[in-house]
């Protein structure tokens, strides 16, 4: 079942990927649309109305992309994974049936009344549906992330005779201490994103002298979000979740940090490549003891590096997991110096005129897409070998009985059906971007689905 | 404790079919029943603000299944293997035709994403048919509690290696299509009036009569493949209570849609899937997995989850259960009454 194994593998990899591409920005965006909602309430300013029906639109199809995509998750347990299933069922199914009922009917009930109801039935109700939407989207992510928080970090279980494992203690699972640092960066994470897409259309609108009014809402409140969503990814959740991974992923931390050989006053690769032929970082630019001083809070500190551990328990694919790594790392610290000097010139008055930086903000719109997706690809292929961590190994969790051959034809159905859905997506924020917040009147006529 | 699991679990499958039953079936008759732009976007513009709430149902129930019987999970999906990654992409594509489809106002994007939510409609109630039809016949489990389903094998349904399809799923799959085209054009026709509405109701008499018909086919064939599903009714007659309001459903249907009554015609094929269903599960009661080799059945007992895992469980889903209904009475007193197309959003 060796293939079997590489192409579920790679199944999973990449619906996942896919999927997460649209919660991250429908998770940001639900807390800045009730945001946008809440300060129009407040003082009544239509344009604040305005903008976030304008967001309502761009967060209605992102999510039905994200809904969509998320199906076949939930079902690849069963039909890829069923070993697994079977293992660790009796404890990662408590978790995700708790998706289902108390994250997908709250977001499914209250998602349909925000993007139907407003004329219906008046302002409350559509600040409360929006209210709701964003706490559903967001307990639907702690549901995942207490799941994932599990494999990454077994807690509550006990072994049975059979060679599985049963539920002994359901609040060790759901107040997992890997779940709170891992759910409290993957949010800041999404808040970065939707952050940065709003402030980057802003950007777009401004310097392009269209809806310049809703642009320069967009790159305020947008900027405003962005800056403390940007350094809550450093401080406090990134040094928790690194924490996290020193405790209790050690061998994954000298993977990411390209540390081959335990080292006293172990410094900290910025760049470099690591050469897996013989065990070192080609051309490396190291600040000297900071490894030791972050993981330890001490200059002196032994860190141990890769040598320390049998080579059965490495992560597999020590390069990509190194690069995923540092592009999360690099990439947040830029975004922390972008957003610091917006915020800055923001604050003089000086940024609708800065035309550079309304550019740098237009372009930067992609890479939070990037960070956070390097950021998964660090977790989870840091995890490697094992699937639930020093429990269970991925290879042992394929379906013993689908063929390869099976898999990989709906691994081909999948990328091309992604593909289609992925132009539409495209063409379809092209033309809501081209048409911007105002005229709603145009788009009256087509209300049918939930996406209006 | 594991029959009151099965109880739930089967409960919101009957919940699925019964809410997304109507919105599949409004699919089937999408092309037939309207005959326009304005009359389609009258059919999306009825299901659009709870098709995607239904659907929930099945994403919930399956993952209560996956919680309170992992193996059972763990078996089907993996035997299922090839089937349900294409009701996966059916699913997928027929959500993203109910809400793109309005996004551009042209007649051919309109007319493409038509077929697709009639294409994707009309298949998948085929497939849940013949699912809960291979359910029924029993699957080629091993001692390990493991098969693979190629989609058909030699048509056989007494066959030691049965496929997915064969004359009796595939009967099954028919009955289902028949089933949620009435209670789909019955929810059509409560929701509007004119010639779409009088167009619906002559739909679902049609169908209705095909329903009768195919019941009783698939019944008899049913108690030939699979005998023993009687014995469940006879050690426990109560359970004959089940069939009674799958024919009084049947009956209903056919009465309130000579009446004209939409309302009671709707609630009648709403009771008609609901005692199809629950004696059908009735009858499996208490495998939840018969085997080809009936040694190899998966029951209640060897394929559920641990007891602590399960009490845990009944707390929290319970408490679940009551917010999602009180959402959804909620949502769809809310959006209540006919389909007007001037009473818009934005």
């Amino acid at each position: 079942m060796e293939d079997a194994l590489v192409v579920s593998r790679l199944q999973f990899a990449f619906t996942v990927t896919y999927h997460y591409l649209f919660p991250m920005l429908t998770m940001g965006l639900a807390l800045l649309i009730f945001v946008l909602k809440s300060v129009y309430m407040r003082g009544g300013n239509e344009l604040y109305n305005k903008s976030a029906r304008f967001w309502a639109k761009i967060f209605a199809v992102t999510f039905v992309m994200g809904v969509v995509t998320g199906i076949p998750l939930e079902f690849q347990f069963g039909t890829n994974w069923a070993a697994f299933s079977r293992f660790a069922g009796d404890i990662i199914a408590q978790t995700l049936a708790m998706e289902g009922a108390f994250a997908f009917f709250l977001e499914s009930a209250f998602v349909g009344l925000f993007l139907f109801g407003e004329v219906r039935f008046g302002q409350r109700v559509h600040w409360f549906s929006s209210l709701m939407v964003f706490l559903g989207t967001w307990a639907s992510g702690y549901f995942i992330i207490t799941t994932n928080a599990w494999v990454q970090h077994p807690v509550g279980y006990k072994m049975l005779s059979n060679g599985n494992i049963e539920l002994d203690n359901y609040w060790a699972v759901l107040l997992n201490s890997w779940t709170f640092a891992q759910y409290a960066h993957n949010m800041g994470g999404a808040v970065v994103c939707g952050a940065f897409v709003m402030a980057g259309l802003g950007a777009f609108y401004v310097l392009g002298h269209r809806h310049e009014e809703y642009g320069r809402l967009f790159l305020k409140v947008g900027i405003t979000v962005g800056v403390i969503a940007s350094l809550w990814m450093l401080f406090p959740s990134g040094h928790f979740s690194s924490d996290q991974v020193a405790k209790h992923q050690p061998v994954s931390l000298a993977a990411m940090e390209g540390l081959f050989q335990s080292e006293r006053q172990a410094g900290i690769v910025l760049v470099g490549q690591p050469d897996m032929e013989n065990r070192t970082i080609d051309n490396p630019i190291v600040v000297p003891r900071a490894l030791s001083y972050l993981v330890y809070q001490n200059w002196n500190a032994e860190v141990r590096g890769l040598d320390a551990f049998p080579e059965k328990n490495w992560p597999q694919n020590i390069p990509l997991l190194y690069y995923s790594y540092h592009v999360m790392v690099g990439l947040g610290t830029i975004f922390i110096a972008i957003m610091i000097v917006a915020a800055f010139l923001l604050w003089r008055g000086l940024l609708y005129r800065a035309r550079w930086m309304l550019w740098v903000l237009m372009l930067a719109l992609p890479f939070p897409f990037i960070a956070n997706t390097a950021g998964w690809f660090t977790a989870e292929l840091g995890r490697q070998p094992w699937l639930a961590y020093g429990l269970f190994r991925t290879s042992e969790g394929v379906s013993p009985l689908v063929s390869s051959g099976s898999v990989l034809f709906t691994l081909i159905g999948f990328a091309g059906m992604y593909l289609i859905m992925g132009l539409l997506y495209i063409v379809l924020m092209v033309r809501e971007v081209a048409h911007g917040p105002e005229g709603e009147q145009e788009t009256l006529e087509a209300t049918e689905g939930l996406t209006a | 404790m594991e029959t009151i699991w099965f109880i739930f679990v089967a409960l919101m499958i009957a919940v699925y079919v019964l809410l997304d039953g109507f919105d599949l079936g409004a699919g089937a008759i999408h092309l037939i029943a309207a005959r326009d732009d304005r009359e389609r976007r009258k059919i999306i513009r009825a299901i659009g603000p709870v098709w995607d709430g239904n659907e929930v149902w099945l994403i919930a129930g399956g993952g209560t299944l996956f919680f309170a019987f992992p193996v059972l999970y763990a078996s089907s999906f993996s035997g299922f293997y090839l089937p349900l990654i294409v009701v996966l992409w059916l699913l997928m594509l027929r959500g993203l035709s109910i809400e793109l489809r309005g996004h551009i106002a042209d007649p051919m994007w309109a007319s493409f994403w038509d077929a697709v939510f009639f294409l994707g409609s009309s298949l998948l109630a085929i497939f849940f048919g013949a699912a809960l039809g291979n359910v029924v016949r029993g699957v080629p489990l091993d001692a390990d509690g493991y098969f693979f389903q190629p989609l058909w094998t030699d048509f056989d349904p007494f066959s030691n290696t049965p496929g997915i399809l064969d004359p009796y799923t595939v009967l099954i799959g028919l009955l289902a299509l028949a089933t949620l085209i009435v209670h789909g054009s019955n929810f059509i026709a409560l929701k509007t009036d004119g010639d779409l509405n009088a167009r619906s109701r002559k739909i679902s008499r049609r169908f209705t009569y095909a329903t009768v018909v195919l019941t009783v086919l698939a019944t008899a064939f049913t108690f030939w493949v699979s005998p023993w599903m009687l014995e469940s009714f006879n050690e426990r007659p109560y359970g004959y209570v089940l069939p009674l309001v799958a024919i009084a459903g049947l009956a209903g249907m056919v009465l309130f849609n000579l009446r004209n009554d939409d309302r009671n015609a709707f609630l009648s094929s709403g009771a008609y899937v609901i005692g199809m269903l629950t004696s059908t599960v009735f009858g499996v009661y208490p495998k939840v997995l018969p085997a080809v080799d009936p040694a190899n059945s998966l029951t209640i007992y060897n394929a559920s989850a641990s007891r602590y895992g399960m009490a845990v469980g009944l707390v929290w889903w319970s408490i679940g259960m009551v917010l999602a209904v009180v959402y959804f009475v909620v949502i769809y007193r809310l959006f209540r009454g006919k389909v007007n197309l001037e009473d818009e959003g934005y």
